[in-house]
């Protein structure tokens, strides 16, 4: 049959019930496996596992500031509650979440490639990974750490006796496994690309996922150093960040910044990768401004790099240099918001589809815009005195991190669903979670923009009576976030087995990775795919479909 | 729960009403750019909403004037809020020369503060209204961060060296004082309140006990420690003089020469090796470990105080400041 509609593209399949699951059972099969789409489900599951382990965390922060004495966890307890939530969700699920996870299975189906460049140390970077985590665990059974994600000195390295040395082994440990998943995907995406595929053909997707691999690669080794500087001052007492040796504390936070504030687009890229993917798929529609939407994150990669400084405005730097990190702050913004302004322009006289994917992506506009303009109130000097170091700022990078990461890859799990698992997830199920996630996630996050301008600084155990009420309506919202998030488990997991059959393209989207069956075999096509279309072009993908299939 | 909830927190201080107003301005434009955007989703999402499912969208060529615009509208925009900020940073930053000094220490979890003539208290500050104040200010251990919300300002307090801020407020009443950055166990405790009184009540709260002006009790530290077996008052000692120091530029054993401000008089005090004065011998002991931060202030509040010209310790006045040369207009 020729296929007249996206939905009746199918591509040859061969051996119909010949895929990676059902390719080799058992557990080694699993631990030894080279092939991507699996080492993407191991991620897949440790990621989720620690995201539930850093929300339990958060949840039970929030349930402290219920009230504004500290009546619930002790002040150490909830340092180390704040401390290890900021660290399980950072370097444990945020970074490695949508690259290692999604990336890692869709990059090479993306690229009509059988594999990555490197199985061996794609598979490699996942055993790093899972050290660095059960460092993070045996943290946590083990006492905690209370020095709060960002371990500023001299505090982290003289004066707190939690379990700053595992800590930070661990999150020094977990580096490397980014830095080979950057390596791998930077490798991929020169050298394996199908027959066809030019970089301005390549799906947003692969642009933006080159970018973050470029600040893994780039950036992640300074937090290697950092944390190594670190580890050294504590254990030997080599005098660089503490003072009584003559060193400097706020050079520790130039340092950790360096990383950090690049880790943040290592966390916000991959999700506007996600998010170009979807916003074509349910518009049918070519991204408005594709080169524009591409470069803007090799824009934002590079002057990511270069805005470190805005973290420390009220830290001790001169008044010179902070004007110039400001700036650049301000520069960085743009590439973001040209990718926002081009997503809600490709909905213009498009088919707008309604499916869950795409209320993630209306509900990441939104919410990502929130966070996006907040940054410019920290960015701009004056104001950031003031919320520097407030809730202020805990909402604003919430919107950013929860409203647009973790938005951007339940996107992503939705929308590869059908092609991971070879089933559909249930429709309605799916969009009362995403309607549940973006109600309570507002409820949460919003009253502590409020607060924080009103005067209630972060990390705070106690606090003030006046906060109450605000207080109140976050954890409320927390409490509908929760059940938002722990929905999908159960409809997900249900969909393994009742779930409707996929076939190879659910959604009629385009891209190499709907051109081959759900779940694709081990090797990901049975006939190399040939690209004569460029991204997102549907009457061109359509005709490709209809010449492969009448052959 | 109290049924009194601020969603704006009080205007307090003369830089108050520049902050809020930069903030309202902020809300407002982008707010209304946010508004535009998820209008425009929400329309573009009901007016086009796929109609039947195997619809495909028209292609339409975007016309680049489009993307040129918005790239350079936000662009000016953006820096058009830098600039604002720039401005309200620098005005937060510019000490007025007439500023009233305060010395503040942070240590786990506690804010110390002394007052020239003498006061000290301890999570409380007691400051005269519509008097321009400068608070100098370190750490005994780790990183603290001053923060009065109603005053909009707020600085980090480093252990090792000395950093400034300054607000002039403009109401009386009782503020909060809030530790900003993360220092530990009792982070949440590290609280207290600033007093803001009518300059006469000021003057009377003043006036209550005071074992001596920071400077008299610097001086009795100068002797405790027996600085003054070095440091005389002729070229003949083994230290440098150290009346009228103060402001002046330094020459030192290297050829380079720095500026005698209270950074530089903490660090010859507690690392006297790191800079040697031109002319001596780097005799000088360390007092890191015995000279604490408070006692610290009274020694530098003394040398302050030693007036260059005269060959006698003049007795020391309530209003030895750092002086106006010291890095004015920036935060150091
Ligand atoms: C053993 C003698 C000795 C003692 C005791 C001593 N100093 Fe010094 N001090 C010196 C010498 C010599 C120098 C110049 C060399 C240098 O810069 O280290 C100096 C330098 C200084 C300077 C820098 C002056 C400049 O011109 O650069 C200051 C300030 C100072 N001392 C304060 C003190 C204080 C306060 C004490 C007591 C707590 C003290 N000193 C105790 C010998 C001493
Ligand atoms: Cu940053
Ligand atoms: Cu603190």
């Amino acid at each position: 049959m020729t296929p007249s509609t996206l939905h009746d593209v199918r591509f040859i399949e061969p051996e119909k019930t010949r895929n990676y699951l059902n390719e080799d059972y058992g557990v080694f099969s699993w631990l030894l496996t080279k092939d991507h789409k699996r080492i993407g489900i191991l991620y897949l599951l440790s990621v989720t596992l620690l995201f539930f382990v850093g929300g339990f965390f958060a949840f039970m922060l929030r349930l402290e500031l219920l009230t504004p004495e500290g009546d619930l966890l002790t002040s150490d307890t909830y340092n180390k509650f704040f401390t290890l939530h900021g660290i399980v969700m950072i370097f444990f699920f945020l970074i490695p979440a949508i690259p290692a996870a999604l990336g890692n299975f869709i990059l090479p189906l993306m690229l009509g490639a059988k594999d990555l460049a490197f199985p061996k140390i794609n598979l490699l970077s996942w055993y790093i990974y899972m050290t660095g985590a059960i460092f993070g665990i045996y943290v946590i059974v083990t006492g905690g750490v209370d020095t709060g994600w960002t371990f500023y000195t001299p505090f982290s390295t003289q004066y707190s006796n939690t379990h700053v040395f595992a800590t930070t082994l661990g999150a020094f440990i977990t580096g490397f496994s980014s830095i080979l998943t950057g390596l791998n995907f930077i490798v991929t995406i020169h050298r394996m690309r199908a027959p066809g595929l030019t970089w301005f053909r390549l799906p947003l997707f692969v642009w933006s996922m080159y970018a973050t691999s470029l600040v893994m690669l780039l950036a992640t080794p300074v937090l290697a150093i950092t944390l190594f500087l670190l580890m050294l001052e504590r254990t030997l007492g080599v005098g660089i960040f503490d003072p009584a040796l003559g060193g400097d504390p706020v050079l520790y936070q130039h340092l950790f910044w360096f990383y950090s504030h690049p880790a943040v687009y290592i966390m916000i890229l991959p999700a506007m990768a996600v998010i170009s993917e979807c916003v074509a798929a349910f518009t049918r529609k070519k991204i408005f401004g594709y080169k524009f939407v591409a470069f803007a994150s090799l824009a934002i990669a590079f002057l990511g790099f270069l805005v470190w400084a805005h973290h420390m405005f009220v830290a001790g730097i001169s008044v010179y240099s902070a004007m110039i990190f400001s700036f650049l702050t301000m520069l960085v913004a743009v590439p973001s918001a040209i990718k926002v302004f081009n997503w809600t322009a490709t909905m213009y006289r498009a088919s707008v589809s309604w499916q869950t994917p795409m209320l993630y992506v209306m509900g990441f506009i939104g919410l990502f815009t929130i966070g996006g303009v907040t940054g410019l109130f920290l960015g701009a000097m004056g104001v950031d005195v003031h919320v520097h170091d407030s809730y202020f700022v805990v909402a604003h990078f919430h919107y950013i991190m929860v409203g647009g990461t973790v938005m951007g890859y339940l996107a992503g799990i939705h929308y590869w669903w059908p092609k991971i698992t070879g089933r559909m997830y249930p429709e309605w199920w799916a969009r009362l979670s995403a309607l549940l996630i973006f109600v309570g996630f507002n409820l949460t996050f919003f009253p502590q923009f409020l607060v924080g301008y009103v005067g209630m600084p972060r990390r705070y155990h106690a606090y003030a009576p006046e906060f109450q009420v605000l207080n109140v309506l976050s954890t409320a919202g927390a409490t509908v976030l929760a059940a938002g998030y722990i929905l999908p488990m159960f409809y997900l997991f249900w969909s393994l087995w009742y779930g409707r059959k996929a076939g190879s393209n659910p959604w009629g989207a385009v891209g190499l990775e709907w051109a081959t069956s759900s779940p694709p075999p081990k090797e990901n096509f049975h006939v190399t795919p040939v690209v004569t279309w460029d991204a997102y072009d549907y009457p061109a993908f359509l005709k490709a479909m209809r010449e492969t299939q009448n052959v | 729960m109290r049924s009194d909830f601020p969603l704006f927190p009080e205007q307090a201080s003369t830089v108050a009403p520049y902050v809020d107003a930069l903030y309202l301005f902020l809300v407002g434009i982008t707010g209304l750019v946010s508004l535009l955007i998820w209008i425009a989703v929400f329309y573009f999402a009901i007016k086009y909403r796929r109609r039947p499912e195997n619809e495909l969208a028209e292609e339409i060529e975007p016309p680049q004037m489009l993307e040129i615009a918005w790239t350079v509208i936000p662009a000016i925009i953006f820096v058009g809020i830098f600039v604002a900020g720039a401005w309200v940073y620098f005005h937060i930053n510019r000490v007025p020369d007439d500023a009233l000094d305060i010395y503040a220490t942070g240590r786990q979890w506690m804010w110390k503060f002394q007052h020239p003539s003498g006061q000290r208290e301890i999570n409380t500050l007691h400051v005269p209204v519509n008097r321009p104040i400068r608070i100098t200010m370190a750490s005994e251990d780790v990183i603290h961060s001053l923060w009065f919300p109603v005053f909009r300002v707020k600085a980090d307090v480093l252990p090792n060296r000395y950093r400034t801020m300054w607000f002039e407020a403009t109401k009386t009443g009782r503020f909060h004082i809030f530790c900003a950055e993360y220092c530990g166990t009792q982070h949440s405790g590290m609280i207290g309140w600033v007093e803001v009184m009518e300059p006469t009540a000021y003057q009377r709260w003043l006036a209550g006990g005071a074992e001596g002006s920071l400077a008299s009790q610097g001086e009795k530290l100068f002797q405790k420690y027996a600085c003054h077996t070095c440091h005389t008052n002729e070229a003949t000692g083994r230290g440098p003089i150290l009346a009228g120091l103060y402001g002046k530029q330094i020459q030192l054993t290297n050829n380079s020469r720095v500026l005698a401000d209270d950074n530089y008089l903490r660090e010859s005090i507690l690392n006297p090796q790191a800079k040697i004065a031109a002319g001596f011998q780097p005799i000088m002991p360390t007092f890191q470990g015995q000279v604490n931060e408070e006692e610290l202030i009274k020694l530098l509040a003394y040398i302050r105080s030693m007036p260059a010209a005269a060959p006698v310790v003049a007795p020391p006045t309530a209003s030895a400041g750092p002086a106006a040369t010291q890095n004015k207009g920036t935060v150091q």
